[in-house]
């Protein structure tokens, strides 16, 4: 007692750092170990952006030059979609398992917990589906030029998406329906990022300049990634409390 | 130990539900009263003696109802997460009350505002429905309301459903900032420059004043619904209390 | 005075439909927010009280 009073006064503030920064990496570890585990959780997502692409030639037209222009704005939304549809079982088993509740009354930062829990499902979902959008991008004629600007893109988009996501996710946890309920209060929130990222791509297409679209998808980013864990660990005390 | 007061004492005395009743039952006439002769005095003004728009005729006339619509969808939105971010920090039950309150009178402002901009803009633009910037707000600005409306319907009245909403509604509104700069930029790229709805040069008194007459009419107008509606839910949430037994036996 | 005419009133420049629909609508809605909230109080106070008389009965 009395050395770790000696160890821990003369630098108080330097050890909560480490502390916090300790809590999030072991919060991140065993969620990406989880997910790991599961692995066949991982590629749901994957298959959805895949499979509701593929219905936009079906269901529009199978014209090269038409589809290359409607590419942006399907890929970017069914990403979108994507994302959101994972959110459901962001915090689901951890609240089941009563997880959930240890963490939220354990001493360490909840918001640090909450910040490790967005970004281990953004590596898990918004990730894979920036990784995998090359692809779906050659199927739907994405001029070969925008290609890189589209997986920049939603590399900085997906992350605000989970950052957002996160907090309806920990509002809704302890609903026994808490699917579509996560849409309607996410969807209008996710516009801002859909608007500049389908249009950094769009404007890839025709040539012009996007830094000013990343520019803004980043400070979004920045935004989220700083409020974000605030509101996420609020929710998930009201959800764990109630 | 006496702790030091932060809010002066009015605030205070907020935080009791009967206290709250008695203010709403000594303020409802007065209130009524007030939105009632400022609607009817805006709607015969606009209708009859404002002049018509030079270019827009007698369509131009939906601006008084438009507009305050539009303002207050807004204003009850900011109203809404205020009170919701007063409940959280002082544990006010009758601030959570009041955004519960709020959400569908909020909701049914931002439909009128949609719902005569689109009216509007049939002999505007020849279409009922055009994306344009401020429509395309006020419609993420209802689908906002929704989701509001959706988690309460989800949770019931509970203490937890209003912490609930509460985060949702100040999450929301960082984001209404943001959604309405994209959304112009948006417009901006996608649309040649039409003319605006309600972007006029310099509006003559004639046409402003009675516009500021049903403004006012409007905000009164939300002051008596949302103590109408705050007045069923104290008597709701505060059932158990005695002033309560003793008020429905008087009634 | 703007008009002539009620016929001219009533027709507003060919724009009646518009305009008085849009003050038809938003009308209805006020009165619905007004109106719904008096109904809701007259059947909350209602319900209390047969509540409240239900308990006294089971004393």
């Amino acid at each position: 007692m009395l050395l770790n009073q000696g160890i821990y006064s003369g630098n108080r503030d330097g050890f909560e750092v480490v502390h916090m920064i300790r809590a999030f990496w072991a919060e991140l570890n065993r969620d990406l170990l989880l997910a790991f585990r599961r692995r066949g959780d991982l590629l749901n997502p994957l298959l959805f952006f895949v499979m509701v692409v593929v219905l936009f030639p079906l269901g529009v037209s199978p014209a090269a030059d038409f589809l290359a222009q409607l590419a942006p704005g399907v890929l970017w939304v069914c990403a979108l979609l994507a994302a959101l549809l994972s959110l459901d079982n962001l915090f689901k088993s951890d609240y089941e398992d009563g997880t959930l509740e240890q963490l939220v009354l354990s001493s360490e930062s909840n918001y640090m917990t909450a910040m490790a829990k967005a970004i281990a499902h953004w590596l898990t979902t918004g990730l894979l589906l920036a990784l995998m959008a090359p692809l779906l991008a050659l199927m739907l004629f994405l001029p070969t030029e925008a290609i890189p600007v589209l997986v920049i893109s939603l590399l900085l988009g997906t992350p605000t998406l989970s950052l957002i996501g996160a907090i309806a996710a920990a509002l809704t946890v302890g609903l026994k329906k808490g699917g579509v309920l996560i849409s309607l209060l996410v969807i209008p929130l996710y516009i801002p990022v859909l608007i500049f990222g389908a249009s950094a791509v769009q404007n890839a297409t025709l040539g012009l300049p996007v830094a000013a679209h990343f520019a803004i998808l980043g400070a979004m980013l920045i935004m989220s990634l700083v409020l974000a864990p605030f509101a996420i660990a609020a929710s998930l005390r009201m959800s764990v409390s109630s | 130990m006496a702790k030091k007061q932060i809010m002066p004492l009015w605030f205070y005395r907020l935080a009791s539900p009967k206290y709250c009743y008695q203010i709403t039952a000594t303020l409802l006439p007065y209130f009524a009263a007030i939105t009632l002769a400022l609607l009817s005095i805006g709607i015969v003004w606009a209708l009859l003696f404002a002049p018509q728009d030079y270019q827009q005729g007698n369509s131009f006339r939906i601006i008084y109802i438009h507009v305050p619509s539009a303002l207050l969808a807004q204003s009850i939105y900011l109203t809404m997460a205020l009170s919701g971010a007063i409940g959280i920090i002082w544990k006010m039950k009758i601030a959570d009350m009041v955004a519960y309150a709020c959400a569908p009178i909020g909701a049914s402002m931002a439909f009128v505002a949609l719902i005569t901009g689109a009216i509007w803009g049939k002999p505007t633009w020849g279409s009922w429905w055009v994306w344009d910037a401020r429509l395309t707000s006020m419609l993420i600005l209802l689908f906002l309301y929704f989701g509001v409306m959706a988690l309460y319907s989800a949770m019931g009245n509970s203490a937890s459903a209003a912490r609930a909403a509460a985060i949702l509604s100040l999450v929301g509104l960082v984001n209404i900032p943001i959604i309405k700069y994209s959304v112009d930029w948006w417009n901006t790229l996608h649309q040649p420059a039409t003319f605006t709805l309600t972007e006029k040069p310099a509006m003559p008194v004639e046409m402003w004043l009675p516009l500021l007459v049903m403004v006012l009419g409007f905000y009164f107008f939300f002051a008596t619904a949302m103590l109408l509606r705050l007045r069923n839910e104290i008597l709701l949430r505060e059932k158990r209390t005695s002033w309560v037994k003793q008020l429905v036996s008087e009634l | 005075m703007q008009f002539d005419s009620w016929l001219a009133f009533f027709n507003m420049g060919g724009h009646g439909l518009y305009v008085w629909l849009s003050f038809g609508i938003a009308l209805l809605v006020l009165m619905l927010n007004i109106v719904s909230p008096l109904f809701q109080f007259k059947s909350t106070v209602q319900s209390l009280a047969k509540k409240y008389q239900r308990e006294s009965n089971r004393q």
